[in-house]
């Protein structure tokens, strides 16, 4: 058979089953005794060893093979779970994911074996405590059978009881060297439904179906035969070695009041019981879920939402011709279509909304390996996790937060032995938020470490010739903290494998700043520092305020305006070089933008009255002077082509209503 | 023994009194000319953006980028649209009047010091007739750094 059609599916499917075994090795690690998660893992790898084995990826079916192996045996009890085996079950992890991406690579599994793994996993099969023959044999006991009722099962049975079927649990022993146990076992499903009802088994129809149970299965029925009619037919059955025949008592109303009340040890079962059932109904949720979505290629969105853009770009030349008509239904008309239009962006703009948890996702395991490496203790707490920003933006943001985090670890968070001599609890607390605040969303990375050291960043910035000694000392903290962000900065005494290098915090500010956010710091000195990424909510469409300067044309993005101003030119001051004005008490820097951008006839330059746009970027604010002010508009960002990226003072470009391109200016960079 | 020729197909422009040619399966479109958006910072011989349906392409102009003497735009200045992998930029010519084939065996390497275009941007001389035609590589004006 010809899977390669079936590759790329078989790769994303892969990657997201992958991802969902990394979250529950992480939940069994915290939460060792968890039966859903364990059922979870072991679901996966099901899964996993079912598709590479339909694309003959042998390595990956067996490996997932051994998982299962040591994974059911956790299951029944036999091993138990602790740090070396969920360290076992990280490298399988991580074998898997690098096949998976050799695969995705060149369409070939990699040659590395996983021999070692497996002989790891095999390793901890050995290791079980020899208590398996004596499970089997108590289960054989009819008395011991695990089968419990629900309240749904006793309402069955009652049912037959009024209408005088007998009601059995039989479990049904196959003999030891049966070698196709779930044909047998579907011989004795169809015998046993000529004669009767069967409404419930144990282990489910599903699991018997995969071969999943030992030598033995329950089944509850209803009769419409005798028993004994039954019994002899089962019987009749090759490989059946046993028919156990136990009668159901009709359950008394309060029974499971009783239950409750009286056996705690039943009650336990009782709720495990209605937890698995809810665990079985969460999967079939998931599945129904799964049904209603559609994976569509990024570029189809990419697509779908530049014509969305092409159509706000017309709206607007339309509502500037709606205006000047003095027909009413032509307005009319017009103003149902913006209605329409704006509908559709936000439409659109959800689809190509994505949660953060996608970022998210990779961070605990990171941290985890990271704590191990460095011998520290960390805490990751996350929140937030469902907070949406454009798709993007989430492909961008996962290295600056990476860095961020391996910061806050590394550099951050005190050896133990140093946590604890401060009063510190020994292990350190790494927050991560994301949430939205109007239109951007913030991240926050935070420690609970030692904080930045100012002083280590002047003698680090005056030994590297950045800063004189008497510059450094009077470098206020704010601006000491920037010094973080320049190019080839690094406080570390060490280069460690993670950090330390130099290379990160300016590379974390470039590509938030490419993405028009912002990066803040908040520093307590001894007690951890918090790093905040501001982003904008959407990247492709934005309102903005169109101003002139001389014959041209640009936009301002409305978010970082605070508001204009008009400047009386006398007004002005020059402080070192820098006009400056007074307003609202505070001293406000001008920025004379006809000058950054080289626009030439720009009539601001000498007149007496000025206006004024005052942007802000952070704390900061400055004003920008402009001819004059056009009106605010949504506008479509786009970008200036790879021709021309990184383009001082111009964030990208727009297509205004009749067909001009106007530039969008870059307020951070010129701030 | 003749040895295996073939013909492309050159999109032909003038540049102050020279002929010019450039790959025709380089060339997206020819657009005359229309509002032209300055961008200020960069290069001297980018002209600015335009809208072409919808897209943001940039413009170089060709005399500057080739330090030819400025010339002012008229009825026949034509904007040349052409294609780098998934670089779109467009050219500004004095005029461009036509397609012409030329066969491999009538394209000579360019001699030292011809016409007033570097050398390096050249590809090759096509002759087409008595007409001598410089042949550019599209690829090199749109990737080398300004000269």
């Amino acid at each position: 058979m010809d899977v390669n059609q079936y590759l790329e599916i078989f790769i994303e499917e892969s990657l997201e089953h992958l991802q969902e075994l990394n979250q529950n090795l992480l939940s069994l690690e915290t939460n060792p005794g968890d039966m859903k998660t364990l059922n979870e893992i072991f679901r996966v790898a099901h899964t996993l060893k079912g598709m590479a084995g339909t694309m003959g990826f042998t390595g990956i079916a067996n490996l997932t093979h051994q998982m299962e192996n040591v994974l059911d045996a956790i299951r029944t009890g036999n091993i138990e779970v602790n740090s070396s085996m969920i360290d076992i079950l990280f490298e399988c992890l991580d074998y898997l994911s690098n096949s998976i991406n050799t695969i995705s690579a060149t369409g070939q599994e990699s040659s590395d074996n996983a021999n070692s793994i497996i002989a790891g996993l095999n390793s901890m099969l050995t290791k079980r405590p020899e208590t398996k023959t004596d499970e089997t044999s108590i289960n054989k006991d009819p008395q011991e059978s695990k089968m419990k009722f629900n309240q749904y099962d006793d309402n069955i049975i009652k049912k037959a009881a009024q209408q005088n079927l007998g009601v059995f649990k039989i479990t049904v022993v196959l003999s030891k060297d049966c070698m196709l146990k779930s044909a047998r076992a579907f011989l004795v499903f169809q015998t046993v439904e000529r004669y009767a009802e069967i409404f419930k088994s144990e282990p489910k129809v599903e699991d018997i179906e995969d071969e999943k149970f030992d030598n033995e299965f329950t089944i509850a029925i209803i009769a419409k035969e005798s028993e004994a009619l039954i019994k002899k037919e089962l019987e009749s059955i090759s490989e059946v070695a046993e028919v156990i025949f136990e009668k159901v008592e009709v359950p008394e109303e309060q029974d499971i009041k009783d239950i409750t009340g009286v056996d705690n040890e039943e009650k336990e079962t009782f709720k495990s019981l209605v937890e698995e059932k809810e665990t079985g109904d969460d999967v079939q949720g998931k599945k129904a879920r799964m049904g209603k979505t559609v994976r569509v290629d990024i570029d189809r969105l990419d697509k779908l939402m530049n014509l969305v853009s092409e159509l706000i770009i017309i709206k607007t030349r339309l509502e500037g011709v709606g205006t000047d008509s003095k027909n009413q239904d032509m307005t009319e008309a017009v103003e149902y279509l913006e209605r329409i239009t704006t509908s559709l962006h936000d439409a659109v703009m959800k689809v190509r909304m994505v949660p953060i948890e996608r970022v998210f996702n990779r961070f605990p395991r990171m941290v985890r390996d990271l704590a191990k490496g460095l011998s520290k203790d960390i805490i990751l707490n996350m929140s937030g996790e469902e907070t949406e920003l454009d798709r993007t933006v989430i492909d961008e943001i996962g290295d600056p937060l990476i860095h961020l985090i391996r910061n806050s670890i590394d550099h951050g968070i005190e050896e133990k032995d140093e946590r604890i001599k401060n009063n510190k609890p020994s292990s350190g607390t790494v927050n991560l938020r994301a949430y939205q605040d109007g239109n951007s969303v913030v991240i926050e990375v935070e420690d609970d470490g030692a904080g930045i050291d100012i002083d280590k960043i002047k003698r680090k910035a005056v030994e590297r010739g950045l800063l004189s000694s008497s510059e450094a000392d009077e470098l206020d903290e704010n601006s000491a903290i920037e010094l973080l962000f320049k190019p080839g900065f690094s406080t570390a005494d060490k280069v460690s494998g993670l950090s330390g290098r130099g290379v990160g915090l300016d590379v974390v500010k470039t590509k938030i700043e490419s993405l028009n956010g912002l990066v803040e710091v908040e520093n307590y000195r001894g007690k951890g520092s918090k790093f905040i990424i501001r982003l904008p909510l959407t990247l492709a469409i934005i309102q903005a305020l169109l101003v002139n300067i001389g014959e041209e044309k640009f936009a301002i993005p409305l978010n970082v305006i605070r508001d204009i101003i008009v400047i009386e030119a006398s007004t002005i001051r020059n402080v070192h070089g820098q006009d400056v004005v007074l307003n609202r008490g505070n001293v406000l820097p001008i920025v004379r933008i006809s000058k950054m951008l080289d626009v030439k006839n720009a009539s601001s330059d000498d007149n007496e009255e000025l206006t004024a746009v005052v942007v802000k970027k952070g704390e900061k604010n400055a004003a920008f002077i402009v001819d004059s002010l056009m009106g605010q508009q949504e506008i479509v960002i786009k970008t200036l082509g790879k021709f021309l990226s990184g383009i001082r003072n111009i964030a990208g470009a727009t297509i205004l209503g009749d067909g001009q391109v106007a530039l969008i200016i870059d307020s951070n960079s010129l701030i | 023994m003749e040895t295996a020729t073939f013909a492309r197909q050159f999109v032909i422009f003038k540049l102050e009194n020279e002929e010019y040619g450039i790959d025709i399966l380089r060339v997206k479109e020819i657009k005359e000319m229309m509002s032209i958006t300055r961008v200020p910072n960069t290069a001297h011989y980018v002209r600015g953006v335009i809208n072409l349906r919808g897209e943001v392409i940039p413009v170089i102009d060709l005399r500057k980028r080739f330090n030819l003497t400025e010339g002012t735009d008229n009825n026949n200045t034509r904007i040349i649209i052409v294609s780098v992998d998934d670089i779109i930029v467009g050219f500004i010519a004095d005029y461009s009047s036509e397609v012409v084939e030329i066969s491999s065996d009538a394209i000579e390497e360019a001699p030292d010091g011809i016409g007033s275009v570097d050398q390096d941007y050249i590809s090759g001389i096509g002759k087409v007739g008595e007409r001598l035609i410089i042949l550019l590589d599209v690829v090199k004006i749109i990737t080398n750094p300004a000269v």
